[in-house]
């Protein structure tokens, strides 16, 4: 009885502590469905460590820059990168996460994983409606010595808004004029041909299921399934299969120092072995931090995710940030988010 | 205004001309009820007035919030094929057609079905036989939207794609309705899983409504010779004509609102084709898919102002299925 009557008022003044020291215990976000997985799995590290838990929504990145606009949210997160103007005009900063590669996938029969190549112009033709069998001459020309079918090509895309087709249009606006001239690029487009699967997961069935369909997923995704990937040809004409190097390649040959507000997009990056689809994820919070101790422990999380969590986000398939751009990121960290008393929040 | 007691004399002595100044005990007990009566009325009223509230607020924020899309295409929304998220340029048509479509040919399969299978379930099933079958439809209208468009997307579109489409295009291939490659996503997939999701209810009202023709009747027409069809034609769809009609209705209004499972199998493209193989997509799909991601005013707008479309769609719809009943029930009334 007197023990727990002791118990009991420990228990009270440990409280009582705990609230007069005013700690985040979770700190809140949304946004971006493509790093969600490496994103929690952080998370439940942290966790483990700090007891500081995160609250993440995967709403998809135009909603993550919604609520992150209506500050329903700590920190909001999207694949697509924000312009400079936007970010100025909403007092925000973005900063880059961790990157990942975009792949082609498809289904043919007799066709093996990386065994067909296929070049941007190609690609960019089948995805305009414009090659639309499997043994166009075009594509046996890539690929002499592979016996390809007469089937039909479906295309497939995402249904929803996606950071994917950010990243994917983004590249196809790149090599071909032609698709410059009549879709463009953004987080959905008019596509002019093939089926709009729902998510990631949505656009992997339907390539399963239909026989002679092409489509595009996150790397993580192609692996997870077994899905047939392609080799592209990349701008040093190269052709190089899907894997962590050559999306590795990919982003060591940006220029984060030189971009305004991180504003950096990893598709068609020069350099011999370089993936031509990838991208990074941005995380998005507002500079002024009204609530410093939260801004804190935002940046607290992220910060941990740097230096410790390199070795998890390699593990699910996604390349951490380099060095360097690490060190940019925290200095821009220092000189932008301040709390209202004008001190940087972190660290 | 009159105090309580005064009501209760008038209400309890009506037929005794108020002659007693102290009403009865068993009066008396119904105090309660002077000033129980009117609040039960009214609160009644204002959960009745509230579900109009309600719709008539939903409507106006749609509106509301649809405004920029309204003013910027105006009319030309309601049939512009355009959807261009990049150019900032959209148009409600494919996504129109799309839910009517899709509907329409959801309930042609469904209707035919649903009364084979109230006639069977009334007129021809055992007992023993008809309370598991009654009892499996019932269970099919209680799975969730999702698990149907999982099944579609998994099991439903394979098959169709392997077996049942390469043979509707072997004999309908020369018609428009079946070009393309066989799939087993698009418009008439999307169909055949609405018609399953909507089979249950068209089928558990008319078999509810078969069951409630009187035996009497039944009897006559067999005694007079009929066959059951003869009987079920003659007697029993005659009778209950205005329940059927309202319970494919019904069917109708839940297939145009469907969400997910559509989603799975439609392929989810701005597009009219005539070809039931092709992919398209409806309204509900449209909202599913982009609302989220969507991130320019404009296209936040124009999906808002496309779920105010599908409000006036339905409304549209249920009403003139009012009107039909009415002069159906007129023109019985007036023979």
């Amino acid at each position: 009885m007197r023990l727990a009557k002791l118990g009991i008022i420990t228990l009270a003044i440990s409280t009582a502590v705990a609230g007069f020291a005013q700690e985040v215990k979770s700190i809140t976000g949304a946004g971006a469905t493509f790093p969600y997985p490496i994103y929690s799995k952080w998370a439940y590290e942290y966790q483990k460590v700090t007891g500081v838990g995160l609250n993440y929504q995967s709403i998809g990145s135009g909603g993550g820059i919604q609520q992150i606009k209506n500050k329903t949210v700590d920190f909001g997160a999207s694949d697509a990168p924000r312009k400079g103007e936007e970010l100025s005009e909403r007092g925000q900063i973005q900063f880059p996460m961790v990157m990942g590669g975009v792949v082609p996938v498809v289904n043919i029969d007799g066709v093996k994983p990386n065994e067909m190549k296929l070049s941007n112009e190609v690609l960019a033709e089948i995805y305009l409606g414009q090659v639309t069998k499997w043994n166009d001459p075009k594509i046996v020309a890539l690929n002499p010595g592979l016996s390809l079918p007469s089937s039909d090509i479906t295309v497939v895309h995402r249904a929803d808004g996606s950071g994917t087709t950010w990243i994917f249009t983004n590249f196809l606006d790149k090599v071909s004029k032609a698709w410059h001239d009549r879709v463009g690029s953004d987080t959905a487009v008019s596509w002019p041909v093939g089926l709009g699967g729902k998510g990631n997961e949505g656009v992997a069935s339907y390539v399963k299921q239909v026989p002679g369909a092409i489509g595009y997923v996150e790397y993580a995704y192609a692996k997870q399934n077994n899905l047939t990937t392609l080799q592209l040809k990349n701008r040093a004409g190269n052709f190089v299969k899907p894997e962590a190097a050559a999306f590795q390649a990919a982003a060591a040959n940006a220029d984060w120092q030189k971009a305004d507000h991180f504003y950096v997009v990893l598709t068609d990056q020069p350099g011999a072995a370089s993936w031509p689809i990838a991208g990074a994820t941005f995380i998005i919070i507002y500079k002024d931090q009204t609530k410093p101790a939260t801004g804190k422990a935002v940046l607290k999380f992220f910060d941990w995710c740097y230096h410790n969590g390199g070795s998890m986000a390699e593990s699910l398939d996604y390349i951490p940030m380099p060095q360097n751009v690490v060190s940019l990121v925290e200095k821009t960290w220092k000189s932008e988010v301040k709390g209202s008393d004008g001190k940087p929040v972190w660290p | 205004m009159q105090g309580p007691s005064d009501n209760i004399v008038e209400g309890g002595s009506s037929g005794r001309d108020g002659t007693s100044a102290v009403p009865p005990r068993a009066l008396q007990r119904r105090r309660p009820s002077a000033w129980a009566d009117p609040l039960f009325r009214y609160a009644t009223a204002a959960f009745a007035c509230l579900v109009l509230l309600l719709v008539a607020a939903m409507a106006a924020v749609l509106y509301e919030r649809g405004q920029l899309s309204i003013r910027t295409f105006g009319l030309g929304f309601l049939w512009s094929s355009e959807w261009d998220p990049v150019r900032g340029l959209f148009g409600a048509l494919p996504a129109m057609y799309g839910t009517v479509a899709s509907s329409l040919i959801a309930i042609a399969i469904a209707t035919p079905v649903a009364l084979g299978v109230a006639i069977f379930l009334t007129e021809m099933a055992p007992q023993a036989l008809a309370r598991p079958v009654g009892l499996a439809i019932e269970m099919l209208a209680a799975i969730p939207s999702i698990i149907y468009g999982m099944w579609g997307l998994f099991v439903f579109a394979p098959f169709l794609a392997n077996h049942v489409e390469p043979f509707l295009k072997k004999i309908g291939g020369s018609t428009p309705f079946f070009q393309g490659p066989p799939m087993g996503i698009g418009m008439l997939p999307a169909a055949l899983i609405l018609a399953v999701m909507i089979l249950p209810f068209i089928a558990s009202v008319m078999r509810d409504l078969f069951s409630l023709v009187p035996a009497m009747s039944k009897e006559s027409a067999y005694g007079v010779g009929a066959t059951t069809w003869e009987m079920v034609r003659s007697v029993v769809i005659p009778q209950t004509r205005t329940g059927i009609i309202g319970a494919i209705f019904l069917g109708l209004g839940r297939a145009l609102g469907e969400t997910m499972a559509v989603t799975f199998v439609i392929g989810n493209t701005h597009q009219i084709s005539a070809s039931l193989l092709a992919p398209g997509c409806t309204i509900a799909s449209t909202l599913a898919n982009e609302f989220s991601e969507a991130v320019s005013d404009m296209h936040v707008s124009s999906l808002i102002e496309m779920g105010f479309v599908l409000f006036l769609i339905t409304t549209v719809i249920l009403a003139s299925a009012k009107i039909l009943l009415w002069r159906i029930e007129s023109r019985i009334r007036g023979r």
